[in-house]
């Protein structure tokens, strides 16, 4: 469960989150951006709900 | 808006069951620091993304946007603390149960009638924000007619109908499952709105403040000088955003998530919540048309298309569920109001189909979803007046000597000086509103004062 913890924290906190920060900042371009958010959108949904449904059992 | 009401599942499935009609026992209470969870993802929800980009196709400034925002989302938070959390806590009823009591059983079912018919348009313009979306990658765009009951184009409204048919089939089927992804969803959803907020921002090349209010106030005069000036200011934002949620605060339709708390600190659930979907949700969505405005001077807020550009496809899928999973407790709980029309033995989803149907045509004519900021002030004025009742009957009944809980107390099934509380305030609110062209969120607080004393003056004068 932790692993699978880690890997939503990342999805959204570094795939998405860290990543519109960088497009801020000027460090990515936006196709990447894009991409990258789209990934970490399908490892969020895919990983979440096994250990969201694990905390509510 | 409280619009993504599956966050709250868990107390409401509980609302619908075995304390529907008793006070919620000592042992299922819950600590105020579970409602700062369970209402955090309740305000991110598909009306963000269209209520954000109306406050700059209204004109607001940016300034007024991000203090009035702030104040009136604070207000919003106290009435929740101090005007329903304490009673919430002191009677642990359901806002049903505890309207029964005072109106009779008759009454509650016209409001819940009334409540079920305004909950179909809420659905109906999520249907639209996630049609929007779907129609994106088929190039289908989504136009906001004049008329209010004009179309946008033939495909669209196919896209609606099919959008609307897959969401009443859920709802009447999944409902259970759909809460489930919402409650999965949200947190997503929230990173999402700060993303689309911070691309929009590079989209325009902002780069310190003051280019950010010179592009902000572009957008402004662009869409100025298309639709004809407009005024959105300060206190108006403060006003909005205080009364937007309206009929779950001052209605006390949060009674009957809050009768859970041990104490009314749980009053103070909403605050996380608020500020994320209701402050920087609706200031990140705005951004997206004040990019849109900048680099193509297109000024339509289309929340698919906004998303589109900024994010891509995490946008589409964001704009879809946040639709998606609005719509669907939204038409579930308008079903249930309806189901109360039909006999006893019609099939359990019927309700949940009507209300899908009429959600499903309301969300053809693409002017309600633009008119949103409209419809949550009209949402409140018609819903929150009977939180006025409550209120008296609350804290008044005894000190000025008239019956508390009247129609439990006399075994009326329909107490007129309910409905006459209700609906004068009411029935003036709305001629102000449609003949007079006020906006609709000032009308909320007169309402529920007017409401609040001829309750009490009805009954006095009826000796009862």
């Amino acid at each position: 469960m932790k692993i699978l913890k880690l890997i939503s924290g990342l999805s959204i906190g570094v795939l998405i989150l860290l990543m519109s920060i960088l497009l801020f900042l000027d460090k990515i371009d936006l196709a990447t951006v894009k991409m990258l958010m789209l990934i970490g959108t399908v490892l969020w949904f895919v990983s979440t709900p096994f250990w969201m449904k694990e905390e509510k059992n | 808006m409280a619009e993504n009401q599956s966050a709250s599942v868990n107390i409401n499935d509980n609302a619908g069951g075995e304390f529907e009609r008793i006070p919620v026992p000592n042992s299922k209470l819950k600590g105020w620091k579970s409602f700062l969870g369970m209402y955090a993802g309740e305000h991110a929800a598909g009306t963000e993304f269209m209520i954000g980009p109306l406050f700059l196709a209204a004109g607001a400034s940016l300034k007024d946007l991000i203090f009035g925002l702030f104040i009136g989302n604070i207000l919003a938070i106290l009435t929740w603390r101090y005007l329903v959390a304490p009673i919430a806590v002191s009677s642990k009823l359901t806002l049903y149960y505890q309207l029964e009591k005072i109106a009779g059983k008759h009454l509650v079912k016209v409001y819940n009638v009334v409540n079920g018919v305004l909950f179909c348009f809420l659905a109906g313009a999520m249907i639209t924000v996630s049609a929007s979306a779907v129609g994106v990658p088929f190039d289908v765009s989504f136009s906001v007619p004049e008329n209010i009951f004009g179309l946008s184009s033939a495909a669209f409204s196919m896209i609606v109908i099919i959008v609307g048919i897959v969401m009443t089939v859920v709802a009447a089927a999944g409902y259970d499952a759909v809460s489930k992804f919402a409650n999965i969803a949200a947190p997503w959803m929230i990173v999402v709105f700060v993303a689309c907020g911070l691309s929009a921002l590079s989209q325009m090349e902002v780069d310190s403040w003051e280019s950010l209010l010179t592009d902000w106030d572009n957008g402004v005069s662009v869409i100025q000088s298309a639709n004809g000036k407009v005024d959105f200011g300060f206190w108006k934002i403060v006003i909005f955003s205080w009364l937007c949620n309206a009929a779950m605060h001052f209605g006390m339709s949060d009674l009957t998530i809050m009768r859970f708390a041990k104490d009314s600190r749980a009053g103070w659930g909403p605050s996380v919540g608020m500020f994320l979907g209701h402050y920087m949700a609706w200031i990140c969505a705005s951004f997206m048309l004040a990019a849109q405005i900048k680099l193509t001077g297109d000024i339509s807020a289309n929340p698919g298309a906004l998303a589109w550009s900024v994010v891509g496809w995490t946008g589409i899928i964001c704009v879809i569920v946040a639709g998606w999973t609005t719509a669907n407790p939204t038409i579930y709980r308008a079903g249930l109001a309806f189901q109360s029309l039909f006999p006893p033995k019609t099939k359990a989803y019927s309700g949940v189909v009507l209300a899908g149907l009429v959600a499903t045509v309301a969300g053809i004519f693409p002017t309600l979803s633009g008119k949103l900021l409209d419809f949550v002030g009209l949402y409140g004025t018609i819903l929150g007046p009977m939180g006025g009742v409550i209120f008296v009957n609350h804290y008044f009944a005894k000190k000025m000597s008239f019956t508390q809980d009247y129609a439990d107390k006399k075994g009326a099934v329909f107490n007129v000086a309910v409905l006459l509380a209700w609906l004068l305030p009411v029935a003036l609110g709305l001629y102000f509103i449609f003949a007079k062209d006020l906006f609709p969120a000032y009308a909320v607080i007169p309402c529920w004062i007017a409401s609040s004393m001829l309750y009490v003056i009805i009954m006095k004068l009826q000796k009862s």
